[in-house]
């Protein structure tokens, strides 16, 4: 049963001092505040920790390395990963998804060859697939969305075929909060010998995650969306897959050994790694992780149910608003992107603004789903476990406002 | 942000604009035409202009698209300012505008040239706003042939 959190708001400096408490901010979808034990982790690294990792034989050199490397373990523990070494740091979900079309996709794809993504892609998980397609004459295929904004499984199933190499599916829709049936779509996916690339961006920092389970073969995410500091994120693979894949960038520490002509690579993940990594970011991911830990992933994904359902129910009442995906709150993540009739979100957002609303308004990076709504842009509240029913009443009251401002 | 800072952004004249643009729709003879989108939400606007014979100025402007109140009213009252005026003087009017927005004042010439445009410094306040403000300038300096002074390139 989908129970509320008690508030979490004083673990998060954002929130403290004299004029913030007032501040609601319904923008996690783009990213997270971050509390204060994410904060105290990047001070204790640069101030007591800081070296180089990989390099130094002296003891700070080895606490740095220990420190990097123990939070991979905590990120693959997280998700359930078989092993540390499935965990490649990149700098976020779009460096993952990238890294995957072009080295992955680059060698294994070929002319008539198709890749299947979904149209309630984020550019980063669209973009990419559309390029390599481009570069290898490979073809792009759209799965489409009923009218509540779930996708047509029927479609998908006629689409696969033996032609069929990769499939690029977001788990939630940063959009219409659809959470897509990954394992359902996986063993599909797998009946026809293709692999599996999740998009993870929208659900790791919101339920658990448990990509053995879900039977993923690349899945990446954001470090910034789930409390953790920007710049930071993460590309699992299955061994056998990242085995197949050559290292995307040259440098220090990924190689094992450098001839004038000739160089091998370190092992796996390490030689997907060049250069110095962002070492306080994956200690700040960490402990992020371990912050979510403490209050429990299953704990706050029956939060943001409960809290969808209340703003569902709320929401409904403004007249003239649209609502998009699905009506449930047990099938959507924390995220309501909405229009309200007469005012374009650019306005909208900023008439809420002033009421200390933060909600995006715009594309949200997915303008192929914008088209298929028939929208250009929306306004999208979207949810963390520091929000509660009170953010949802102040969102209502900013939205009443707004009609009145604008006489709508 | 306040609610005069609101008030300022979204004033009659301004939701007026919008509501009811000015020179909104396609010229079926126009000369010189520029279609821009605002990356941020999407919108898209297109400018079109038709010369008079001997190319020099602008004898008349539509605009067509969808966007924001803000959006909407700046290429209305864009298309006010520069119908008539020769290229040079439109592209001066696009450059001052520019400056009053990124700007931290109006000057007397900003006013006198920019008439009802000027009225957009509001948006000052919003820097989020900016692009929605500029999209239909920026549409016409490219719609127009030639280049604008160097120093009077915006970004």
């Amino acid at each position: 049963m989908a129970k509320l959190l008690p508030m979490h708001k004083n673990d998060f400096p954002m929130w403290q001092g004299p004029s913030a408490p007032d501040a609601v901010y319904l923008d996690s979808a783009a990213t997270s505040q971050k509390p204060q034990a994410v904060i105290d982790a990047l001070i204790h690294y640069y101030t007591k920790q800081n070296a180089n990792v990989h390099r130094g034989v002296y003891t700070l050199a080895e606490q740095a390395t220990e420190a990097y490397e123990g939070a991979r373990k905590t990120v693959a523990e997280f998700i359930n990963a078989p092993r540390p070494e499935n965990i490649i740091f990149t700098r976020g979900t779009t460096e993952g998804l990238n890294w995957v079309a072009q080295s992955y996709g680059g060698t294994h794809l070929q002319a008539g060859d198709e890749i299947i993504i979904t149209i309630m892609e984020h550019h980063s998980n669209l973009v990419p697939w559309q390029q390599l397609a481009l570069r290898t004459g490979a073809t792009l295929r759209y799965v489409d969305i009923d009218d509540s904004g779930v996708l047509d499984l029927d479609q998908f199933k006629a689409m696969l075929s033996a032609k069929t190499k990769i499939v690029a599916v977001t788990q939630v829709s940063n959009v219409l909060g659809t959470i897509n049936p990954i394992r359902q779509i996986g063993q599909l996916t797998h009946a026809v010998g293709a692999i599996l690339v999740v998009d993870g961006a929208q659900s790791t920092a919101h339920m658990p995650v448990d990509v053995q389970a879900l039977d993923a073969d690349f899945f990446a995410f954001s470090g910034h969306k789930m409390l953790g500091p920007t710049g930071i994120g993460v590309l699992y693979g299955k061994m056998s897959l990242l085995a197949e894949m050559e290292p995307i960038e040259f440098g220090g520490e990924m190689i094992s050994k450098v001839e004038k002509y000739h160089t091998t690579w370190a092992d796996i993940p390490w030689r997907f790694e060049g250069g110095t990594p962002n070492i306080a970011g994956a200690i700040g991911l960490a402990a992020a992780i371990k912050y979510l830990q403490g209050i429990g992933m299953a704990e706050i994904r029956a939060h943001e149910e409960a809290l969808t359902q209340y703003a569902l129910t709320q929401l409904k009442q403004v007249e003239g608003l649209t609502i998009y995906g699905p009506a449930d709150a047990q099938q959507r993540g924390g995220v309501i992107a909405f229009t309200l009739q007469g005012v374009h979100p650019h306005d909208l957002a900023t008439v809420l603004d002033t009421q200390q609303v933060a909600v995006r308004a715009g594309h949200h990076c997915a303008q192929p789903l914008m088209s298929r709504l028939g929208v250009v842009a929306t306004a999208r509240a979207s949810f963390y476990l520091y929000n509660g029913e009170k953010d949802v009443d102040r969102l209502v009251a900013a939205l009443n406002e707004t009609k009145e401002f604008f006489q709508v | 942000m306040n609610e005069d800072q609101l008030r300022m952004l979204y004033r009659q004249v301004i939701l007026d604009h919008s509501q009811h643009p000015h020179h909104h729709g396609t010229l079926s003879d126009g000369s010189h035409e520029q279609q821009l989108e605002n990356p941020t939400c999407g919108d898209v606007i297109t400018v079109q202009v038709r010369l008079g014979e001997d190319g020099t100025h602008i004898q008349d402007i539509a605009f067509n698209g969808s966007g924001c109140t803000i959006s909407q009213a700046s290429a209305s009252m864009m298309t006010d300012v520069v119908q008539g005026k020769t290229i040079d003087q439109a592209r001066d009017a696009v450059y001052l505008f520019s400056q009053m927005i990124t700007g931290d004042k109006t000057t007397k010439e900003m006013d006198q040239v920019l008439g009802d445009a000027a009225l957009l410094a509001g948006v000052r306040a919003f820097p989020a706003r900016i692009k929605c403000a500029t999209l239909a300038w920026k549409a016409l300096d490219q719609a127009l042939p030639g280049f604008p002074k160097e120093d009077n390139a915006i970004d």
